[in-house]
């Protein structure tokens, strides 16, 4: 089938606002907008860019705006595209770099404020021990590719750039419901601020757009209720 | 712009990243990645990591060492492999302790699960021994492993692209790169260089391997002069979803999943009668190719079925989620209810560039090269021999890596920091400038889908002397094409046009390297199977082959196997 992507472009060497192009792509059912904005890329227009590598929804590359959502491109298929023109536009809240290319420093540096490595002291000489149950509570959030479609589609994030935002509200989550972890209480009490839990409101975005399907906001209110029994 | 470190390591999957661990803090150490660190292919890794931890059932190092000599068919360096098989256990222990979520037993355990090629007793019947957490086991080796590396506050290029090797009187003084942010090239300095760039799956159409994974590392190794070893050893795996080549990892078998032909046989009966689907990959990538033209593949098409119904929701939702949303979203098929389409897709490189069993790169004369190391996939120690096993990647990268790292700190010291001669970064900045100008030729793009093609269609799963002499003829007027290769971008933000073309070099250069050696090695041995010499000949073929650029074109030569406890026998399953 034929389908017209309209796509967002900006080189900040040439010009001086955005403006979007069309190009008309012969597509199976199957394929994936990555393949699409590929073929584009390898046969109409070779300045388009954007970041991808594993194409299979596993190494957080290709996070963008696709008809208004954020999602993956090599997750999303010609199949499921409403209508015969697909918007294409990088994600939101983050400045553009290129393109599709945004700058992604202030989401990396929020990550490594919540601290993403375990902190425990000295281990045992083989495993330590960990039951099924306690483990299958990282399960979700162990998932995280760290994509930022969540980010981009929170709209407190879009508004408020101090939010800690989603991703690495997980990433929190993540070594807060280790059993392994010796910081439970220390990490609940640095998200416990204005512009960390408290910012969320529900309002699910981060959720549905999740292509990992990691319950976010679920997760975030846990740690709310976790952090109110601290007092 | 010319910056400089201690020491440089180039890739920041596991392989690279430990090493890193184990450099920090004694010496100035950056990382450089094409991609953001957790992006590297690493990540994708779904099934599992080896270790004869015996959490499931008795094992040990021994067996393990045993299953990776045998299913490398003997081409295995068997005092690597000891090295492997021993330390994998102390490996898996010290990356829970790094907090890797690994799945558990029910007493609190590392849980491990059956894969393929590994057995109890020297080959009686399959055993649990890959560690896992879900199919998602790379990926979460990585984040933890990269969260110790932001903890140690390790310096780390993002989005910079290795584009040379530079070396002063045959040492390795420093790598140039190209930013991809801004199109700046820099030259670096440093006292010991470490190669860590990954697998090159990017040669073949149908691949489970990333965009990133061109080999450029190991090809800068080439031109530079050095050999690289066992190139024609290319693994088919045999379960890629049919057309697309996204891995459905072997733990879907270890699992309890099933292959299937056109009558709903399970055909790995009659191929590996004792450990059947959990054959080594070769085996079982020949036994697919094989059932396809015997007209037994779905509808006489040229897939069969994996078969995952009996394993039920619940346990697939628990242990195979990735896996069962890529067949959902992909396929739009279930994989409780529904058969899968799977064909071989190209896998893993066990060849590369020649190591010790420290990193030292090995140059010409199969002496170390001062300052240069290498681990990882990019590198061939050699432990996979003729075919790795499933779950010896992740481990051999993490004790490699760490070895690596261990090798380059001993050395550091006796390392001097070494002049750059000349303008080390002339030779990048003239091909960028050459590719950008050029006004008419052809687009990269065009000539990596025919590099793509040859070599699918005649360096696969089998291989005959007239197909690699056909395809060596189409891969020389390739690159005669190459010449011409231009680019519509003349951008420096984030030029990927450039960036693709420049890529395109090292592929095709692989490529060449790989239908060589190919064409050479007049036997069949694990992943080569040449149609025209159906048989193993220990007599003459039980060494490795080395291959090397010279003025005169390139040349093989070889080096033997090393042979400690295992002699070479009859390879059956
Ligand atoms: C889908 C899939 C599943 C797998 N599952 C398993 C499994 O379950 N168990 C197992 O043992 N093995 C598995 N493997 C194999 C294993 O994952 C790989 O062999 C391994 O991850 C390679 O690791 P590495 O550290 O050598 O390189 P990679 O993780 O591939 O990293 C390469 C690094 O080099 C960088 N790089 C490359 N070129 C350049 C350049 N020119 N400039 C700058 N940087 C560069 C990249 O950015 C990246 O950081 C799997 C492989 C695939 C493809
Ligand atoms: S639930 Fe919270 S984090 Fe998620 S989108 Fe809404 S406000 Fe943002
Ligand atoms: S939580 Fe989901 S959407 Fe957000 S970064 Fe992680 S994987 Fe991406
Ligand atoms: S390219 Fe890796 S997630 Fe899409």
């Amino acid at each position: 089938m034929r389908i017209q992507f309209k796509i967002f472009r900006f080189d900040p060497e040439h010009d001086t606002e955005p403006y979007y192009k069309t190009y008309t792509v012969e597509a199976d059912e199957g394929e994936r907008v990555l393949d699409c904005l590929n073929r584009i890329r390898w046969e109409q227009d070779g300045t388009l860019s954007l970041r991808m590598s594993c194409a299979h929804g596993v190494c957080g590359s290709d996070a963008m705006r696709i008809d208004g959502r954020c999602a993956l491109a090599c997750r999303k298929l010609v199949r499921d595209l409403e209508g015969d023109e697909v918007l294409i536009e990088p994600l939101p809240t983050f400045t553009v770099l290129k393109d599709l290319v945004v700058d992604l420093t202030p989401f990396f540096e929020k990550v490594d404020m919540v601290r993403p490595y375990l902190i425990a002291s000295d281990p045992p000489e083989k495993e330590r021990l960990q039951s099924h149950e306690d483990n299958l509570k990282m399960e979700e959030a162990i998932r995280c590719i760290l994509c930022a479609c969540c980010v981009g589609q929170c709209p407190v994030s879009n508004e408020n750039e101090k939010f800690l935002g989603p991703a690495p509200l997980v990433q929190a989550f993540r070594r807060i419901f280790d059993s392994r972890d010796e910081a439970r209480e220390e990490r609940l009490r640095q998200l416990d601020y204005p512009d960390g839990v408290w910012a969320c409101v529900n309002h699910f975005e981060c959720t549905r757009v999740c292509p990992k399907e990691i319950p976010v906001t679920r997760s975030i209110n846990t740690m709310k209720r976790e952090i109110k029994k601290l007092e | 712009m010319t910056l400089r470190h201690d020491v440089v390591i180039v890739g920041s999957g596991l392989a690279g990243l430990r090493a890193a661990l184990e450099v920090a803090g004694d010496a100035d150490v950056a990382l450089v990645s094409k991609v953001f660190p957790t992006r590297s292919h690493s990540g994708a890794a779904q099934g599992g990591i080896g270790a004869a931890l015996g959490n499931e059932e008795p094992d040990s190092w021994e067996w393990h060492m045993y299953d990776t000599v045998k299913g490398g068919d003997y081409l295995t360096d068997q005092d690597a492999a000891e090295v492997l098989a021993k330390d994998a256990p102390r490996a898996v222990y010290e990356l829970e302790h790094l907090g890797v979520p690994f799945n558990r037993t029910s007493d609190g355990r590392i849980a491990q699960r059956a894969f393929g090629g590994h057995t109890k007793n020297f080959g009686e019947a399959a055993i649990k021994r890959a560690c896992h957490a879900a199919d998602r086991t790379g990926r979460v080796i990585l984040d933890t492993l990269f969260g110790e590396a932001v903890k140690r506050g390790i310096k780390v290029y993002s989005e910079y692209q290795l584009m040379d090797l530079v070396f002063t009187d045959g040492a390795a003084s420093g790598v140039v790169l190209y930013e991809a942010a801004n199109g700046r090239v820099h030259t670096v300095g440093a006292r010991a260089v470490m190669l860590a760039t990954g697998g090159f799956g990017k040669v073949f159409k149908t691949t489970s391997n990333c965009f990133a994974n061109t080999g450029d590392g190991v090809y800068y190794c080439y031109r530079a002069g050095i050999p690289l070893q066992d190139m024609e050893f290319v693994q088919f795996h045999p379960t890629g979803i049919y057309e697309l080549g996204v891995l459905i990892s072997e733990a879907a078998r270890g699992e309890g999943g099933i292959l299937r032909n056109r009558d709903g046989r399970r055909f790995m009966e009659d191929y590996a009668p004792t450990i059947k689907d959990l054959a080594p990959r070769d085996m079982v990538s020949r036994a697919i190719v094989t059932e396809i033209r015997n007209g037994r593949g779905i509808d006489g098409r040229d897939f069969v079925h994996l078969d995952l119904t009996h394993i039920g929701r619940e346990r697939l939702a628990e242990k195979l989620s990735d896996i069962s949303s890529f067949v959902r979203d992909y396929l739009g098929i279930d994989a409780a209810t529904d058969l899968i389409p799977v064909s071989p897709t190209c896998h893993y490189m066990m060849g590369g560039i020649p190591t010790d069993l420290d990193g030292r790169v090995l140059g010409a004369a199969m002496d170390p090269i001062p300052g240069l190391y290498a681990a990882g996939e990019c590198a061939c120690v050699s432990v996979h021999g003729a075919n790795r096993l499933g779950c010896n990647s992740l481990v051999d990268l993490v004790v490699f890596g760490r070895r690596t790292g261990k090798q380059i700190r001993q050395d550091l010291d006796a390392l001097q920091r070494l002049e750059m001669e000349g303008e080390p970064a002339e030779r990048t900045v003239e091909t960028i400038h050459r590719i950008k100008n050029r006004g008419r030729g052809e687009r990269a793009s065009t000539l990596r889908y025919e590099l793509q093609r040859v070599m699918t269609e005649e360096c696969s799963v089998y291989r005959t002397e007239s197909g690699l002499d056909d395809a060596l003829g189409r891969l020389e007027g390739l690159r005669a094409r190459y010449e011409s290769v231009t680019v519509d971008s003349q951008g420096t933000s984030y030029n990927m046009d450039l960036l693709e073309a420049i890529e395109l070099e090292s592929l095709l250069g692989l490529g060449e390297t790989i239908l060589l050696s190919a064409r050479n090695r007049v036997e069949s041995r694990g992943a080569h199977s040449r149609e025209d010499y159906p048989e193993r000949d220990d007599e003459n073929w039980l060494k490795h082959t080395l291959i090397r650029k010279t003025e005169k074109g390139s040349e093989i030569f070889y080096k033997p196997v090393a042979i400690t406890r295992f002699e070479p026998k009859a390879r059956t399953y």
